[in-house]
């Protein structure tokens, strides 16, 4: 059964890992089962749900839905690698408006964002509720959540103004 | 829900898959995005024997004029259609209609090739490649035929794509390339799937006649389908409130709308979407 | 030291959950582990001939194959925990494998244990299995019928329990001026908690314990249950569960998928561990609701109600589930007269089994069944005598100085001010002008439609006295243990087990408000029955008003003692100690001397010096039984918009006021709120359960059933108001499922408000797109 595996490398939060598995291993349970990172969440079986959500060089996918190997050679982030020494903003978001209860779904709506918010820095109430049609939430109510994506791109913006101010300054 | 086991093979030419293809002993599939295809194997309503990856085919790549066509590479992903300054300008309709697949996680995946090949009947896609009368560019043991998007959609899930054969880029008439266009979708509150999909093409700058008309609709019947007596209508006449009503209830008399207890009001969603759809193009600027 | 109370504090759940860090039960990884899948039945009703499991075990990675026959002699049957009484209810025998009959679609028949998960379906999807299908019934009130299948043989008509409360109404009906008469179907809905059940078992062969990692809202319930099935002794079982990704009622029954995989731990000496996919969660995870409802409603020409009674038939699928019974009975039938002064009232409740998936506690349970009737049946008799539904509102709900009220079926409502939030509401909505430009808007064409639903319900369950008269087998009190350490910092034991409510934050509130001391020093520990003695769960909006209830009476005998060691150490009397903001001092002599609370803390561990008969250490514990249920009540207005031409309803506004007594965390309160909106809404627009005659699920999926998403709602307008609840020292009512509660019925109210110029007076739910647009051309096609 040899030619059923397949011999994966790619960089997850930043190391960069190889591992010989089956190739129908998904991208989810390698990074749940070989890796250890429990944060990434499978909600359900059809692609609907987003709690699986990583960022696959830089771009949102659904990791239920994407075979590991074919994550060869590229960059994984997960909600693990989101934050560096402290809370990244998105986080700091989440957490001040509220934005999870149960907090299933909320390492796939934190990704989501991280993607939302470097494609639209400023996004609009309507364009964060289209935005996360990916992401299904049973507890919020989802007000919460739009609030801590507009908390997060606040605090992301006020923080790049400063990183400006202090390079010319 | 996990897939069957199956033998991964990365291609590295086309030459090779079409190869592949040919084994008769064990079946083959080509993974693209996989959003179409790894959701019916985790079901295992597919197990293929042996999937090959053409995620790295040069000849599935890339977005570019060619003569009176724009070609739009097979694994083109959703985010590319929706963005692509070439499309935009070119074929906006595609761009218009790839910006409303699924969520923004399913538009950094999904492929127009893996979608087009899939031929769900619910799918966004297969509205925008007729109604801008596309020509697929398909690669087999024979070489390379094209066949227009009209033929290539023959039953839901049913192509006429060999079982050697892959698809590598779609070919957009650059003559429509000035044309007004929209799509208008209604997705399902679930799936997100279009409930009805009308992509609409209008060659005709605002209150002048129209030249050509494409309407070409999805997700209601159970195929894509083109409203040609609609479109007819609209030739020759103005983009009024009188030419849209009527040509809105042609395209819902003619609709190729299954018969049961529904049927009336898939009808009526073509009307209203057919007529909404004109109604935007309309007010789109010069 | 400021006030915590009150303050709307970052959740301290928060901290590992943004991170990736939650200890979810899938998360379990345990050295040797094992994965079991079950093998499913496809039919809903079938009787099994045989079960083929050579080619599966014979699959490498395969440990073992089990069958309902391999378990029926080895374990118990899984029971209900709730027998309404003079019900004449009929267990249905469930064993946690079916082995002659399969009773829905997904009943388990056999279990692959292998060494991944990938094999465990590989080998499951090899297990054959004959059967012999037979006839199945879905529907509640065709399955009391005559000739129908039987899901169980020993329950005649499928009638598991009849259940009837109030008087024969005959004559009042017979003699009112004006009856309303209406059906309703509650339809089904499916939980769909976004974490999908998991199980890790472990057995440990040196202390003969067992160790269950479950997805449960009340891992000491699952604990007794489980003990008396699997034969365990509670001593030698238990049950954790760390973080829970939401339940909304579907993790309280206790299924077989945990009995099968502790059961297996045990035999194989291996941990097991069973994940649910998202397709087993829709065929499997109890569903909610289910009741066709025949409602009649009696009152004055001049708006006055005067009776309400109901026949409901209940689907409670093929087993009675853990809390099934009592939904639709007590939760239900108890409060049918709603937030009104309604002077008779009856239900009458035939719980119905069918060949379909078990039906338990949704959010709500029971409650949102009463109220929607209730709520609908105003709006319907307004429209019959020609008034506005705001002002037979007000001419009948229960006016503020009737409280303690006590409604017709003996439930003590315990305090409120129903008219003032109907007021709020009025104001907030802008009803008179709002009213004008519906009128306006009618004449282009344009429906837009305005509903009430003041609602009250009753939660914080509840008086263990009630909970032993309405037949429920478990006590409804709560337990807690207050720990201060040496150092003055605290642990907090609570039976409760919160799972997104954001009790760890609360429970904190209320320890650190009381001990004046930062709540950052305060850890709760719920969700382990190895560390807490007992607890009853949170379900039932119960967890701040009866676990709230305990922490604070720990925390009180806590400071009583501190007192005693604190006027010993200031060699005063007791009386002449005060304490506030984490100080002890003699009073009137506050400069003089002070003792910090973690001093004495110290004091009480090193026990050098303690007065005479006090013990050493410092810790506090209760087991809080509360005075009565609670009463949470509201007014919520819905406006929305019905496009004709499509049936689309589109939410335009949506204002909730609501009170729940005091408020601890008041943005934990709106996001419980908006929370309980979003499914009740689901309720009224999107969701509902379907199957077709042969019992499949045709909404089995996220593809088919539609889980409200982010797009689909306008912001919330909410406000409060604040009656504290006397059932309780904290003067809390509840507020998990208010919303879920007085939702459903307002949407329904506005959009048949919008409907009302075509003569549509009632649709069921979920009012789609075409049904919508199918009712509109029908009353247009009668009027032509």
């Amino acid at each position: 059964m040899g030619e059923l595996q397949t011999t994966v490398t790619m960089t997850v939060n930043g190391e960069r890992v190889t591992r010989t598995i089956e190739s129908r291993v998904l991208l989810v349970h390698f990074l749940r089962e070989e890796l250890g990172l429990t944060g990434t969440h499978v909600g359900c079986d059809t692609s609907q749900c987003g709690a699986c959500t990583v960022l696959l060089d830089g771009e949102a996918v659904k990791s239920c839905t994407v075979l590991a190997v074919q994550a060869m050679g590229k960059a994984v982030t997960t909600i693990e690698g989101l934050e560096t020494d402290r809370l990244h903003p998105i986080q700091e978001g989440f957490w001040a408006k509220h934005g999870l209860q149960c907090g299933f779904c909320t390492p796939g709506a934190m990704m989501a964002t991280t993607y939302l918010l470097s494609q639209n820095p400023n996004p609009t109430e309507e364009q964060i509720r289209v935005g996360l049609d990916g992401i299904v939430c049973r507890c919020t109510g989802y007000e919460t959540i739009v609030r801590a994506v507009q908390h997060a791109a606040q605090l992301m913006n006020s923080s790049t103004q400063t990183e400006r101010s202090t390079e010319v300054g | 829900m996990l897939t069957a086991p199956f033998e991964y093979r990365r291609a590295e030419r086309v030459e090779d898959v079409i190869e592949w293809l040919s084994d008769e002993t064990r079946e083959t599939k080509i993974l693209a995005g996989g959003h179409s295809l790894l959701p019916l194997m985790k079901l295992r309503l597919a197990t293929p024997a042996i999937l090959v990856d053409v995620s790295a085919l040069r000849e599935l790549q890339g977005v570019q004029e060619d003569g009176e066509v724009l070609r739009v590479g097979a694994f083109t992903r959703y985010v590319e259609l929706a963005r692509h300054s070439l499309i935009n300008q070119k074929a906006s309709l595609l761009s218009q209609a790839a910006n409303v697949v699924g969520d923004l996680q399913v538009r950094n995946r999904g492929t127009i090739g893996g979608s087009l090949c899939h031929a769900d009947p619910a799918a966004d896609l297969p509205a925008a490649v007729l109604a801008l009368e596309a020509q697929l560019v398909i690669l087999g043991p024979n070489g390379t035929r094209r066949e227009s998007a009209e033929a290539f959609f023959m039953a839901p899930f049913v192509t006429t794509l060999g079982r050697q054969e892959i698809l590598a880029a779609i070919e957009i008439p650059l003559s429509t390339q000035n044309a007004r266009s929209t799509y208008l979708k209604r997705p399902h509150p679930a799936s997100g799937y279009p409930v009805i999909g009308v992509a609409c093409l209008i060659d005709a700058i605002h209150n002048q006649t129209i030249g050509t008309a494409r309407l070409a609709i999805t997700g209601i019947a159970s195929t894509a389908f083109r409203a040609s007596a609609a479109e007819a209508q609209l030739v020759g006449g103005r983009l009024d409130a009188e030419t849209i009503a009527k040509a809105a209830s042609t395209a819902a008399i003619n609709a190729p709308l299954d018969d049961d207890e529904h049927t009336e009001y898939k009808q009526q969603l073509v009307q209203v979407y057919v007529s909404r759809a004109l109604q935007q193009v309309a007010a789109q600027e010069d | 030291m400021p006030q915590v109370m009150g303050q709307a504090l970052k959740r301290h759940e928060d901290i590992r959950l943004i991170r990736g860090r939650g200890q979810y039960t899938d998360d379990m990884k345990l050295p040797g582990m094992v994965y079991a899948k079950m093998v499913r039945s496809p039919y809903a009703h079938a009787k099994i001939a045989a079960v083929h499991v050579a080619q599966a075990i014979n699959l490498p990675g395969v440990l073992a194959v089990f069958t309902g026959n391999d378990l029926k002699d080895e374990l118990g049957l899984i029971p209900t925990a709730w027998i309404p009484p003079n019900s004449d209810l009929k267990m249905t025998p469930h064993p946690a494998l079916a082995y002659d009959t399969v009773r829905y679609v997904g009943d388990a028949v056999a279990v692959v244990i292998a060494e991944n998960p990938y094999i465990a379906q590989d080998a499951a999807d090899l297990v054959q299995v004959d059967y012999e299908p037979l006839r199945a019934v879905t529907n509640p009130r065709d399955a009391v019928g005559p000739g129908m299948p039987l899901v169980h043989q020993e329950i005649d008509r499928n009638i598991a329990f009849h259940w009837s409360v109030g008087p024969n109404l005959d004559d009042v009906f017979n003699q009112a001026d004006v009856v309303v008469k209406q059906e309703f179907r509650q339809q089904r809905l499916i939980p769909n908690a976004m974490e999908p059940r998991a199980a890790v078992a472990q057995y440990n062969q040196a202390t003969d314990e067992l160790t269950l990692w479950v997805t449960t809202q009340n891992p000491h319930i699952h604990r007794l249950l489980m003990s008396g099935i699997l034969g365990i002794p509670e001593h030698k079982l238990r049950v954790v569960a760390i973080d829970v990704g939401g339940g909304f009622g579907s993790k309280i029954a206790c299924y077989p998928d945990e009995v099968v995989v502790s059961w297996a731990a045990r035999r194989l000496r291996r941990p097991v561990k069973w994940t649910e996919t998202r397709q087993e969660n829709f065929m499997v995870t109890s569903h909610g609701r289910d009741h066709v409802q025949e409602v009649e409603l009696a009152g004055t020409k001049d708006g006055h109600i005067q009776a309400v009674r109901v026949k409901a038939f209940s689907n409670l699928g093929a087993y009675l589930s853990t809390a099934g019974p009592g939904v639709p009975t007590i939760l239900f039938g108890l409060i049918v007269n709603g937030a009104y002064h309604i002077p008779q009232a009856s239900a009458d409740v035939y719980g119905v089994v069918t060949h379909t998936t078990p039906v338990d506690a949704y959010r709500g349970a029971g409650r949102p069944e009463a109220t929607y009737l209730i709520e609908r049946m105003v709006d319907r008799f307004a429209a019959t005598i020609g008034m506005d539904p705001v002002a037979v509102r007000e001419l009948n709900l229960i006016e503020a100085k009737a409280f303690p009220y006590t409604n017709p079926f003996g439930l003590q409502y315990d305090s409120g001010n129903y008219q003032e939030t109907l007021k709020i509401a009025l104001d907030m909505v802008d009803y008179a002008n709002l009213r004008q430009e519906q009128v306006q808007l009618r004449k282009d064409g344009k429906y837009i439609g305005i509903g009430f639903s003041t609602y009250v319900e009753m939660c914080g369950l509840g008086p263990s006295e009630v909970a032993g008269a309405v037949g429920f087998q478990g006590g409804l009190w709560e337990s807690a243990t207050v720990r201060v350490h040496p150092t003055g910092k605290v642990t907090v034991f609570t039976g409760a087990s919160p799972h997104g409510q954001g009790e760890e934050t609360t429970f904190a509130q209320i320890v650190a408000e009381e001990l004046g001391m930062p709540v950052d020093d305060i850890e709760i520990v719920h969700g382990d029955t190895a560390r807490i003695s007992m607890g009853w769960g949170t379900y039932g909006s119960r967890t701040t008003a009866v676990g709230g209830g305990a922490i604070h009476l720990a925390t009180q005998k806590i400071i009583q003692k501190a007192k005693k060691i604190a006027a010993h150490k200031l060699e005063v009397s007791e009386s002449d100690v005060v304490f506030h903001d984490g100080v002890f001092e003699v009073q009137g002599l506050p400069e003089l001397r002070q003792l910090t609370f973690q001093a004495v803390a110290l004091d009480a561990y090193l026990a050098w010096s303690l007065p005479e008969g006090i013990e050493p250490a410092l810790e506090g514990t209760a087991f809080y039984d509360p005075k009565n249920f609670t009463y949470p009540f509201g007014a919520h207005v819905a406006v929305v918009s019905v496009d004709t031409a499509t049936g689309d309803v589109r939410l335009m506004r949506y204002i909730a006021v609501d009170d729940i007594g005091n408020i601890i965390n008041p943005m934990i309160v709106e996001g419980q709120i908006h929370g309980g909106l979003v499914q009740g809404i689901g309720q009224a627009l999107y969701e509902g359960a379907e199957f077709d005659d042969q019992g499949q699920l045709l909404t089995g999926s996220l593809l088919d059933y539609a889980v409200p998403k982010a797009r689909f709602f306008p912001r919330f307008e909410t406000a409060h108001t604040v009656t504290p609840s006397p059932h309780n020292p904290l003067g809390v009512k509840g507020v998990g499922e208010t919303g879920a509660i007085a939702s459903t019925p307002a949407i329904v109210n506005a959009v048949m408000d919008a409907l009302s110029p075509f003569g549509i007076e009632d649709l069921p739910m979920p009012l789609t797109p075409e049904k919508v647009w199918q009712a509109v051309q029908q009353a247009k096609g009668g009027r032509a």
